[in-house]
């Protein structure tokens, strides 16, 4: 057992954190009043190799390990929510690239992605009518003449404005021949191609400087080289992508509920009630003991999965209890901390009222709570 | 990073839950029951070297780092929570202490006997009337003629009716606004030394605590653990590697509560199918499972500090209070999957219910962990 991060997960995470304390922290409320992240803080992302941390270096990445990510992710996280989910994004899309790619697509779309060349890349799963369950996602792909056709529409895609390379999974055999989710494969569709629109912004509660859209695809040709890896296997490559995506959520969820904790213990330290610090209370003490064991008992749980991911073992099961965990103690401690800032809290004036907005999804996206739990008892009664 | 046991340690673990399997478990309804002292399983769990797991072989310990000393509370535990503290009690309130701050004398004398399992050890801090807060205690001991006379009284002392050697704290210094402790190694049968019988209790039968008198018991010199005046950092410093040890003992508890319910809710019908196919029950085993890996994990990471020599309290608080409460959770949902039949003494998950609930009280409650958790963030 080594529970010390190595030399070079060190450097990442000191990489990311000094990052955030210089440059994020200070504009993370401009970021989610505006709704926008500056482009010129994604290049200096890519800048620093966080938007590839686990990309190798020939096409540009930091060559680093799932741990790497995770430490960074926190660290991002700990500063902009919005920003950690733009750059967990496109650290999967490259990473998704790359293990299923052909050498081609590696050499055109992760050096892009890891530069900073593309902005973003984007995951296109979800439909209004599927999300959980891919099985019943109604976009098609037909083949016609030496490529193929998209169409239908995707939903609460992360990055949709602005991402310059998008992973679309579409159905390709009809639900009699492939039932459930075996007849799907996975296109690279870059952004521009005919046929294939972007819808406007979601107006969500949280996560405001993060971009999400929904895509319609209306004819939308795609050559035979868009295919990522084979035909009707989609849905291996969307599970590779969630369970290590699962990883990177848990450790946003972290990285948020830290920075919580840390303007709790700020706040509970000079704020005076009664002639005292309100740090002083056993009340406050309780709450403040309770976020830091559950916060570090979600990081252990994130590094373990991370390790394991790392260790190529299976860590399905285990990205799942990380994620399940680190969310909802998350939205616990980001609650938490906004109660003990009392009406400040509530207000904007306050990062607590931020990240408990920015939070919440955490318990959503790359799979709800629910669908975590559903994963873990599998696994337990199988 | 590396969340695995090395070789050895699972070398530990393995033979640790062979032991309990195939040794302890058969037994545990009827020790429960009988409340019963388990000396025959005592007696085997020494000749394991689990008496004094991490204490150097030189005094009769097994030599093992403090992550194979979690792994095997947990394995006992999760077969008998009485053993589980008999054995926490043995290595960690009275080995670590005598070992870390004893003289020479001691760790060759009482600390080689207990650690070897031929004799017990307890540890006397708590008071009728002083439990978490040591600086109302009321026990004295006053400076004589070449030794000590102590005053007073020590109650819940798990291993009192059975233990040959009882580390006694008590007051030396009472200048000024603050009291003063020193910590004494007693040998049971000292003159002035009596005991009163066994507590009953809500859970862990097997495990006897007693309250011991002491009326103007004399000890020598030579009796005093660590410096005259240090006995608060000597009762600190133990607790802390206590605590791993406690919560250990809760983490196997609810280990054996969950996989009771997982076996329960695969046999169990109800609506034609087994009730582990209704998602109501799915996300209860869901729960229970990543909880207990992450108080296992929390376990881990004060273990490994400890054996790395750093300082560890706020990390052992947080093991102690996450597992303790993870655990009385977790019987609870075990319990209600099993139904009425959870809720009798015919299926193994009552003891655990009941045994689950003094993990949260004693060595430190869930409000003194929350206490030190706080000061540690606050400092």
């Amino acid at each position: 057992m080594n529970l010390h991060p190595n030399e070079v997960e060190a450097l990442v995470q000191k990489t990311a954190r000094d990052f955030t304390d210089r440059v994020l922290m200070p504009i993370a409320a401009q970021i989610d009043r505006e709704e926008a992240i500056p482009r010129s803080v994604l290049k200096q992302l890519a800048d620093l190799g966080l938007m590839a941390v686990r990309l190798p270096s020939e096409y540009g990445g930091a060559g680093a390990s799932t741990v790497a990510y995770a430490l960074a992710m926190q660290q991002i996280a700990r500063g902009c929510a919005s920003t950690a989910v733009t750059m967990a994004v496109n650290n999967m899309v490259g990473e998704v690239i790359a293990t299923f790619g052909r050498e081609e697509q590696k050499q055109k779309y992760c050096t892009r992605l890891a530069s900073g060349e593309y902005c973003a890349g984007a995951f296109a799963l979800s439909e209004p009518g599927a999300g959980s369950d891919p099985g019943g996602m109604r976009t098609t792909a037909t083949r016609e003449g030496d490529g193929w056709v998209i169409q239908g529409e995707k939903q609460w895609i992360t990055n949709g404005a602005f991402a310059g390379i998008f992973v679309v999974w579409a159905r390709t055999a009809g639900k009699e021949a492939l039932p459930g989710a075996k007849g799907i494969t996975c296109f690279l569709v870059e952004a521009g191609t005919p046929g294939f629109t972007v819808g406007r912004a979601e107006d969500k509660m949280g996560l405001r400087g993060s971009n999400t859209t929904s895509l319609q695809f209306d004819r939308c040709r795609v050559p035979n080289s868009a295919i990522l890896g084979e035909i009707n296997s989609g849905f291996k490559i969307a599970m590779m992508a969630l369970d290590g995506g699962r990883i990177g959520v848990s450790a946003q969820a972290i990285g948020i509920a830290r920075a919580s904790l840390e303007e709790s213990i700020r706040y509970a330290k000079d704020r005076q009630q009664f002639g005292s610090p309100i740090a002083t209370f056993q009340a406050i003490q309780w709450k403040l003991a309770d976020m830091r064991t559950e916060l570090d008992a979600a990081h252990l749980l994130c590094m373990r999965a991370a390790t394991l991911k790392d260790a190529r073992k299976p860590f399905s099961s285990e990205a799942s209890m990380s994620k399940v965990f680190s969310s909802e103690a998350a939205v616990r401690i980001c609650n938490e901390a906004v109660q003990i800032h009392g009406g400040y809290g509530y207000t904007r004036e306050f990062a607590a009222e931020r990240h408990l907005r920015d939070v919440r999804v955490t318990m959503i996206y790359e799979g709800t709570s629910e669908i975590q739990r559903m994963v873990i008892a599998r696994s337990m009664l199988a | 990073m590396d969340f695995e046991l090395t070789e050895d340690q699972k070398l530990v673990r393995d033979t640790a839950r062979d032991f309990a399997q195939r040794e302890i478990a058969p037994k545990a309804a009827e020790i429960d029951k009988s409340s019963r002292w388990p000396a025959e399983i005592l007696a085997r769990m020494a000749e394991l070297g689990f008496m004094g797991i991490a204490i150097p072989t030189e005094y009769g310990g097994a030599g093992l780092d403090p992550i194979s000393y979690a792994v095997v509370m947990e394995e006992i535990s999760a077969a008998c929570a009485s053993c589980g503290v008999i054995m926490s009690v043995n290595n960690s309130l009275f080995c670590d202490p005598v070992y870390k701050f004893g003289t020479e004398a001691q760790k060759h004398g009482p600390l080689t006997e207990v650690a070897s399992g031929k004799k017990f050890g307890c540890f006397g801090l708590t008071e009728p009337m002083s439990g978490s807060d040591a600086q109302t205690m009321v026990t004295s001991a006053e400076k004589c003629e070449g030794g000590w006379r102590i005053n007073g009284a020590k109650n819940w002392i798990t291993n009192g009716p059975h233990a040959d050697y009882v580390i006694v704290f008590a007051v030396t210094e009472r200048s000024g606004g603050k009291v003063k402790h020193t910590a004494f190694l007693v040998e049971k049968g000292a003159p002035g030394y009596s005991q009163a019988p066994a507590d009953h209790k809500l859970g862990i039968h097997a495990a006897h605590s007693c309250t011991i008198h002491f009326e103007s018991c004399f000890v020598p010199d030579s009796a005093v653990i660590g410096k005259v005046g240090d006995g608060f950092k000597v009762a600190m410093a133990t607790l802390d590697g206590g605590r791993i040890g406690i919560a250990s003992q809760a983490l196997g508890i609810a280990r054996f509560a969950y996989e009771q319910a997982v076996s329960y809710a695969k046999e169990r019908k109800s609506f034609g199918v087994p009730i582990a196919q209704h998602q109501a029950i799915q996300f209860m085993i869901a729960d229970m499972a990543t909880q207990i890996d992450a108080a296992r994990l929390l376990i881990w990471k004060a273990a490994a500090m400890k054996g790395e020599g750093e300082r560890h309290s706020l990390e052992s608080a947080e093991a102690k209070l996450y597992a303790s409460e993870m655990a009385t959770r977790v019987a609870h949902k075990a319990l209600q999957i099993h139904g009425g039949y959870g809720y009798s003494t015919e299926f193994p998950v009552e003891r655990a219910y009941r045994d689950a609930r003094i993990t949260e009280i004693y060595e430190g409650t869930s409000e003194i962990q929350r206490i030190v958790i706080a000061a540690n963030m606050l400092k």
